[in-house]
């Protein structure tokens, strides 16, 4: 079961994701990013800090916009991330090709 | 030491079966980190078996076994009736052409094969069992 919050900051649009994402709510994970791209977003910030557990059904969700935002210069930074899920994305190195920051701090600072 | 988890194939399931998973674990001590790396990799396997196996139906029910002794590997029995989806016999794709390809699949076998030291697939009293091993630390070692 997944909440996602959004909220605007600095031109960013804030995705705060919040309880835990596998393959029943992957799919609102999808939506909510598609919908920051769709009102415009060219900055978007994930708000991990209430991230309990991520499996590859979200780990994908991430992957599948990659090549999506390198074409619209779309700046796309995850940050705030526990030890366990960060390790989630180590595992398939994913942390190599997704920006992250540890807090939102850093993540304003990795945006262009 | 034996847990046995019976599941409907419905991936709002999938939340307590992980529950299921850490809290058997947890009673021998492993390492956090370690358990939720199992967790992860038992949580793909039984998605794909409830999606490509058994099309979501609630109704479907296969088990989840776990044997832990000491000084062995843990082994993580999922067994079914239901069609075998092997993935031993699937390469986990590069991430490259995952990306290239905007797929949001095919990580997760990728991730059970790093995760665990091995998978083997038997016939046991006419159901399919997906047998997969993994040494643990203790939290204390």
């Amino acid at each position: 079961m997944i909440h996602i919050k959004r909220l605007q900051e600095d031109g960013a649009d804030v995705v705060a994701l919040v309880g835990e994402i596998d393959a029943s709510s992957s799919i609102d994970l999808d939506l909510a990013i598609a919908k920051s791209v769709g009102d415009g977003f060219t900055k978007i910030l994930i708000d991990c800090s209430s991230l309990e557990y991520i499996s590859s059904a979200g780990l994908g969700v991430f992957m599948s916009y990659i090549e999506e935002f390198r074409e619209k210069s779309i700046q796309m930074v995850l940050f705030g991330m526990n030890e366990k899920v960060a390790n989630t994305f180590q595992i398939l190195g994913l942390n190599e090709l997704l920006k992250i920051a540890v807090d939102k701090v850093g993540a304003k600072q990795m945006l262009a | 030491m034996i847990y046995k988890q019976k599941v409907g194939c419905k991936l709002e399931n999938l939340k307590p079966l992980r529950d299921f998973i850490r809290e058997s674990l947890a009673h021998h001590g492993v390492h956090e980190l370690h358990i939720s790396e199992i967790v992860l990799a038992l949580d793909e396997m039984c998605s794909n078996l409830m999606i490509h196996a058994h099309h979501c139906n609630p109704l479907d029910l296969f088990e989840l076994r776990i044997t832990v002794e000491p000084g062995k590997p843990v082994v993580f029995e999922i067994i079914d009736d239901g069609t075998v989806f092997d993935i031993t016999k699937f390469e986990g794709p590069e991430i490259d052409s995952l990306v290239h390809d905007k797929r949001k699949g095919g990580l997760g076998i990728r991730l059970v094969k790093s995760i665990m030291d091995k998978i083997e697939y038997t016939q046991r009293d006419g159901s399919n069992v997906c047998r997969l091993e993994k040494q643990v630390r203790k939290a204390t070692a």
